[in-house]
C-alpha cells in the first residue's frame, strides 16, 4: 500500500490496522483483567458480598501463606516435567520429519498425521488413559499376565506420573507445530556444507540444527508453560484429586465465595506468568527470529 | 465438574415471555376485572393461589437451576406437561450454582437450594421469601424441615438442618430465624442420609462404623469425597469415629478443630491411606466398580450404580451409637428468585406446589432419595416400592430404577433399614462454616501434600 502523504490520514490508517486485535483484546482480554485486579484490592463479608475499598489483605494473605509456596513449587513441577518431555519428544518427531523424510509430500502428511488424536477433545483423551492405567487396567493385566509383577502396579494412576502423561499427551502437539516450522525452514545446504566440512551428526545437531530452532523452542515452551500453569481439570482428574495446582486452589475459593483472595491469586499467577514468558522473550527474539 | 457449561442462557426470551405476560395479565384484568379480583381476593381464604388461565401461562417459562441430582429433566418435562407452561433444567455443579444465584440472579427464576446455600442467598438479598400459606402441602411436610424434629426425636443441628434454614420473619430479610414464622426461604424437595459404601466381598466384615475408612487395613484401597464443605464432615466423621477427638459442632469447626482434622488427613495421605478423592457421581462408581477402592464415602444412588454392575457394594447403616457415628444428611430445597413478580410468580407457586403433589417424590424415593411429604409421594408408588425403600422390608418383587431398569432382586432390603431408621441417625447437615476460608485453605494443604 502507498504511503499516505497526510500524517492524519496515515494515523487513522494505522489505527484501522490495530483496530480489529483492540476489539478482540479489549473486551476479552483486558476488561476481565481489570475486573479480577479490582477484585483483589476488594474486601468481602465471607458469604460473597464485595466491599469497594482498597486494601492489600489479600496479597498479604496470598503471599504470607505457606501454601501458596507448595501450590507454586506442584504446580512448576509438573510444568518443568510436561515442558522437558513435550520438548524432548516434540523436537525429535519434527527433527525426524524435516531431516529424514525426504518426500517434501510425506513429510506433511506425516505431520498431519501428528494431529489426528487431536481431533477428539482433551478431556477424552484425558480420561481415555483411566482404563488404560488403572489397577484392573491393561496394562495391569498385562504385566500381571506376564507375571513381571505380582501386586497391580499404584503409580499409574491417581499419581503425579498420571499427571505428566496426560498432559505430555494433550501437549506435545504445541511443540511438534512450532519446532516442524522453524526447522522447515532451515537451508540443507547449510548442513551438507557442515557435513563436506567434516562435522559430526552431534556437531550439526549442537550447532546448527537446535540454534536455528530456537524460535520454534521458545514459541512451543510459551504454549505449554502457559497451559500447565492455568490448567486444573488434569492434576484434579489424573492425580484422582491426590493433588492441587495454583487454579485449582483458588477455583475452589470461588467455590467458598471468597472472591478477593481467587482474585489476588489469579492476578499473582498473571505475574509470575508474564516473568516467565518475558524471561524466554529476552533469551529468544522469536521476532526476530520468524522474520528470518 | 462434567455439568459445567451445559446452562443454557435464555434471559431475554424468558424476560419477554414475562413482558407480555404481564401486558395479557393486565389486558384480562380490564376484560373481566370483576372475575379475576374476586378470584384474588378470595384466594388467601382458600389457602390457594388465583388460577392462572392456560393462554395466559403458556408463555411463561421457569428456569430452575441446579445441581444434577437434585434439578432432574424428566422431573422439569413431568411437570410442564401437568402444569401447561416451559420449564427447562439447567445443571451445574454446586459451588458454580451459588456463584450463579449470587452474581446473575436474573438469569435464574427457581434456585436450587442446600440449607447453607439458602442462608448465604438470604443474606445476599437473590431470594424472597416463599408464603408458606400459598403452599398446599405445607401442613404435610415432614416435621424434620418445619419444626426440626421427627417422630419425638429432635433433629441434630450440627452443620445447617434445613430447619435451621428453613424461615426468615418477613418475606425480604436477609437473616435467618430460629422458629416457625409466615416465610419460608426454601421449599425442601429432595434429601438423604449420606454414609460410606463398600465391597462387603473384600472389606470381610459389616462396616457400621465410620472408622473404617481410616482403618490401616484398607491402605491404598480407601477414598473420600473431595468437595471441601462436605468432604471435611466426612473426615471428622471418622476420626470422631476412631476416638481421636470430639467436635464442638462437625458442622461448624473452630479453627484449632479444622487443624487437627486436616493435619491427621495430611498424616494419612502420607500413609497411602487413599487411593484417590472424588469429586463427582461418577468418579465414586468408577473407583467402585474399578476395583480401584474398596471402602469410600458415597452416596446412595452411587452404590445402587455399582450393584447394577453385577458387583456387589453396600451402603453402610453406621447408626448413631454413643454419641459418634451417624449419617451426613443433605436437603436441597427450592428458593424464589427475587425478580419474580406476577404471574411468573403465580407459575412458580404452581410449580413449588407441584413438586410436593407427590409425582416427584415418587420419582427420587425410585432411587432411594426421599420426599419432604411423603404422603402424596406414596400415591405415587407401588405397595412394594413402597415397602422397600420407605419401609425398609424384604422386597415384595424386582425393584426399578425410575427409568424403569430392574435395580434390586426380589427379598432384598434396603441397606440402613426404613426411613425413621435412616433419618433418625442423622447426625449432621451439609454446611458452609463460618471459618470456610480458612479450612479451605487447609483443606488445599491436604490436597498438595
Amino acid at each position: 500500500m502507498q504511503p499516505s502523504q497526510n500524517p492524519s490520514r496515515a494515523n487513522l490508517a494505522g489505527w484501522l490496522y490495530v483496530s480489529p486485535l483492540v476489539l478482540v483484546l479489549v473486551p476479552f482480554f483486558v476488561a476481565p483483567i481489570l475486573v479480577v485486579l479490582a477484585a483483589s484490592f476488594f474486601a468481602t463479608d465471607g458469604f460473597g458480598g464485595l466491599t469497594p475499598g482498597f486494601t492489600l489483605a489479600s496479597y498479604f494473605e496470598v503471599l504470607h501463606s505457606a501454601l501458596t509456596l507448595k501450590l507454586y513449587l506442584a504446580t512448576i513441577k509438573f510444568t518443568v516435567l510436561t515442558w522437558a518431555f513435550t520438548l524432548i519428544i516434540g523436537f525429535f518427531v519434527a527433527y525426524f520429519l524435516v531431516f529424514h523424510v525426504r518426500n517434501q509430500l510425506l513429510a506433511i502428511g506425516l505431520f498431519l498425521l501428528c494431529t489426528v488424536p487431536f481431533w477428539t477433545s482433551n478431556i477424552i483423551r484425558m480420561i481415555s488413559w483411566i482404563p488404560l492405567l488403572g489397577k484392573e487396567g491393561l496394562i495391569n493385566q498385562a504385566l500381571l499376565a506376564t507375571g513381571v509383577i505380582r501386586q497391580p502396579l499404584e503409580v499409574l494412576l491417581f499419581s503425579d506420573l498420571a499427571v505428566v502423561i496426560a498432559y505430555v499427551h494433550q501437549l506435545t502437539i504445541f511443540m511438534i507445530v512450532p519446532i516442524f516450522n522453524s526447522m522447515a525452514r532451515i537451508d540443507k545446504k547449510l548442513i551438507e556444507a557442515a557435513i563436506d566440512a567434516g562435522a559430526s551428526r552431534f556437531d550439526i545437531m549442537r550447532l546448527i540444527v537446535v540454534p536455528m530452532s530456537k524460535s520454534g523452542i521458545a514459541l512451543g515452551t510459551i504454549f505449554v508453560v502457559s497451559i500447565v500453569m492455568g490448567d486444573f481439570f488434569v492434576v484434579k482428574v489424573m492425580s484422582g484429586g491426590g493433588s492441587a495446582s495454583v487454579v485449582s486452589a483458588f477455583y475452589e475459593d470461588v467455590g467458598v465465595l471468597q472472591y478477593p483472595t481467587a482474585a489476588a491469586s489469579a492476578v499473582l499467577l498473571t505475574l509470575v506468568l508474564v516473568a516467565i514468558i518475558s524471561l524466554i522473550l529476552r533469551t529468544v527474539d522469536i521476532r526476530q527470529e520468524i522474520t528470518r | 465438574m462434567s455439568d459445567r457449561g451445559k446452562g443454557t442462557f435464555t434471559s431475554d426470551p424468558a424476560e419477554a415471555n414475562a413482558r407480555r405476560a404481564k401486558k395479557l395479565s393486565r389486558r384480562t384484568l380490564l376484560k373481566g376485572a370483576a372475575a379475576i379480583a374476586g378470584a384474588a381476593a378470595g384466594s388467601d381464604a382458600i389457602r390457594g393461589f388465583p388460577t392462572i388461565w392456560a393462554q395466559e401461562i403458556k408463555d411463561i417459562e421457569l428456569r430452575h437451576v441446579g445441581v444434577s441430582y437434585s434439578v432432574v429433566k424428566a422431573i422439569g418435562d413431568q411437570a410442564a406437561k401437568d402444569l401447561g407452561f416451559k420449564v427447562t433444567m439447567q445443571n451445574l455443579d454446586t459451588s458454580a450454582a451459588i456463584n450463579r444465584f449470587i452474581s446473575q440472579p436474573n438469569t435464574v427464576d427457581i434456585a436450587d437450594l442446600e440449607g447453607w446455600q439458602a442462608k448465604l442467598a438470604a443474606k445476599r438479598s437473590v431470594i424472597q421469601g416463599i408464603e408458606v400459606k400459598k403452599i398446599k402441602e405445607f401442613d404435610n411436610i415432614l416435621p424434620i424441615f418445619t419444626k426440626g424434629e421427627i417422630d419425638g426425636h429432635k433433629i441434630p443441628r450440627q452443620g445447617i438442618s434445613p430447619y435451621e434454614a428453613m424461615y426468615i420473619s418477613k418475606p425480604d430479610s436477609t437473616d435467618l430465624h430460629d422458629g416457625v414464622t409466615e416465610w419460608a426461604t426454601f421449599l425442601p424437595q429432595v434429601y438423604n442420609a449420606d454414609s460410606i459404601g463398600y465391597r462387603p466381598d473384600l472389606v470381610g466384615h459389616e462396616v457400621t462404623e465410620w472408622k473404617d475408612l481410616i482403618d490401616p487395613k484398607f491402605k491404598g484401597k480407601a477414598a473420600i469425597l473431595d468437595v471441601p464443605a462436605i468432604g471435611i464432615m466426612d473426615a471428622a466423621l471418622c476420626f470422631e469415629s476412631a476416638g481421636l477427638i470430639k467436635y464442638g459442632n462437625k458442622g461448624n469447626m473452630t479453627k484449632e478443630e479444622i487443624d487437627f482434622t486436616c493435619n491427621k488427613l495430611i498424616e494419612l495421605k502420607k500413609q497411602g491411606q487413599f487411593r484417590a478423592t472424588w469429586t463427582t457421581f461418577d468418579q465414586s462408581v468408577q473407583l467402585m466398580a474399578a476395583g480401584e477402592v474398596v471402602i469410600q464415602s458415597m452416596w446412595s444412588p452411587a452404590v445402587a450404580a455399582v450393584r447394577v454392575k453385577e458387583i456387589p457394594c453396600v451402603y453402610a447403616p453406621v447408626n448413631v451409637k454413643n454419641g459418634k457415628e451417624g449419617y451426613r444428611g443433605w436437603c436441597n430445597g427450592m428458593g424464589l428468585m427475587k425478580h419474580l413478580s406476577g404471574k411468573k410468580l403465580d407459575a412458580a407457586y404452581e410449580y413449588l406446589n407441584w413438586y410436593l403433589s407427590g409425582w416427584q417424590g415418587g420419582f427420587v424415593a425410585r432411587y432411594g432419595y426421599y420426599s419432604p411429604v411423603p404422603s402424596t409421594a406414596k400415591k405415587f408408588l407401588t405397595p412394594a416400592e413402597w415397602a422397600f425403600w420407605y419401609e425398609g422390608q424384604p422386597a415384595p418383587e424386582v425393584i426399578n430404577d425410575p427409568y424403569g431398569v430392574a435395580m434390586e432382586k426380589a427379598g432384598t432390603k434396603r441397606d440402613g433399614g426404613s426411613f425413621l431408621d435412616r433419618v433418625k441417625n442423622i447426625s449432621c447437615w451439609n454446611t458452609l462454616m463460618d471459618e470456610a476460608a480458612y479450612m479451605n485453605k487447609r483443606w488445599n494443604d491436604f490436597k498438595v501434600a
